[in-house]
């Protein structure tokens, strides 16, 4: 696949540095990246792919875009608000880079989709905001042995994990289980401050991009939390556990499952 | 005795347990964080009772998520 004259101008930057060159901005160009959740994390994320030239990008969401969503989530526009957030994804990406080839996939992540949703992509971005769809991704990617980038957001605190299929601890092995609801707070009890959402979803679309074209070391074996109120990045070393349920040596979870059903589940006489 | 907790090495009394550390420093909700103790996660209620020695570094690990109250309707 030769560059076109546009392509050469537009990646100029990439391939000038010498551990990516024409070959990693060629990896990118084939590679396709899924987005779940077109929000806080998954709008810098997206862009940044997008700019990249990362060649398919799936945007994974059902929700439609809501006024409270324009502090951070900078995929949308004021004139999105009331549309759905993969199409006003779409056409933000389209905009940025019309090279880049979208899918939409417009609805909820489910213990009965997800395999399917994440079969056809290279790496996997959760940029939800919940934690049973984060237990669910980690679940699915560590059964489809697919990396994933995991970020969490919260007040002024962000944190980040990169999933590796045997080569380090997953999601599961730090956090275990879901929190029981209200257990902790989320972002509209608590809030969260815009830009911590642009700095740790761009930090998923560079480990995304690593992983993608293979530069440098990606963020597995470790925790990094960011404090945006005294700026420490942190890295914490976390071991795999060998009793983690989903990737662990005897795995009790050999499917993906969906958390609210089992509440209901426990509710039922 | 000294540890270093998050990375900020303090004085502590001697003998103190994991569950012991987790009130001192204020924990919230101490059920749904992370320990780590020098890179090794300490989990459930036996290990908590795990004595600290000099020079132990401690990680808390907490949920981050985002934005929606849960449970919830829909899922992303």
């Amino acid at each position: 696949m030769a560059f076109t004259d546009q392509q050469l101008e537009r990646y100029s930057r990439h391939i000038i540095l010498k551990e990516f060159g024409t070959k990693g901005q060629k990896k990118l160009m084939a590679a396709k990246a899924l987005i779940v959740g077109a929000g806080g994390l998954g709008s810098p994320a997206a862009m940044y792919l997008a700019a990249a030239g990362v060649g398919t990008i799936g945007l994974a969401d059902g929700d439609v875009v809501d006024l409270s969503n324009l502090q951070r989530q900078i995929l949308h526009s004021t004139a999105d608000v009331g549309k759905a957030k993969v199409e006003s994804g779409a056409e933000t990406i389209a905009a940025l880079n019309p090279e880049v080839n979208v899918n939409l996939h417009r609805g909820p992540v489910k213990a009965d989709n997800v395999l399917d949703l994440i079969a056809g992509y290279d790496f996997v971005l959760d940029g939800t905001d919940n934690f049973p769809a984060k237990f669910l991704i980690n679940d699915a990617c560590v059964l489809s042995q697919k990396p994933f980038s995991h970020a969490g957001i919260i007040r002024f605190q962000g944190q980040l994990t990169t999933y590796l299929p045997g080569q380090g601890p997953c999601y599961r092995c730090i956090f275990l289980k879901p929190p029981p609801p209200e257990a902790v707070p989320t972002c509209r009890q608590a809030g969260v401050i815009g830009a911590m959402a642009g700095v740790i979803g761009c930090l998923q679309a560079l480990e995304a991009i690593k992983c993608l074209t293979g530069m440098g070391q990606p963020l597995t074996g470790a925790l990094l939390v960011f404090d945006a109120l005294t700026m420490d990045f942190r890295k914490i070393k976390v071991p795999s556990r060998p009793s983690c349920p989903v990737c662990g040596q005897n795995p009790t979870i050999t499917e993906p499952q969906d958390y609210e059903l089992a509440a209901c589940d426990l509710k039922a006489p | 005795m000294k540890l270093t907790i998050g990375g900020e090495t303090k004085n502590f009394k001697d003998d103190l347990t994991v569950a012991e550390l987790l009130a001192e420093e204020k924990v919230q909700n101490p059920e749904y964080v992370t320990v780590a103790v020098n890179d090794e996660f300490v989990d459930g209620p036996l290990e908590s009772r795990r004595v600290l020695v000099e020079g132990d570094h401690i990680e808390f690990l907490y949920f981050m998520g985002g934005g929606r109250p849960w449970p919830s309707p829909t899922n992303n």
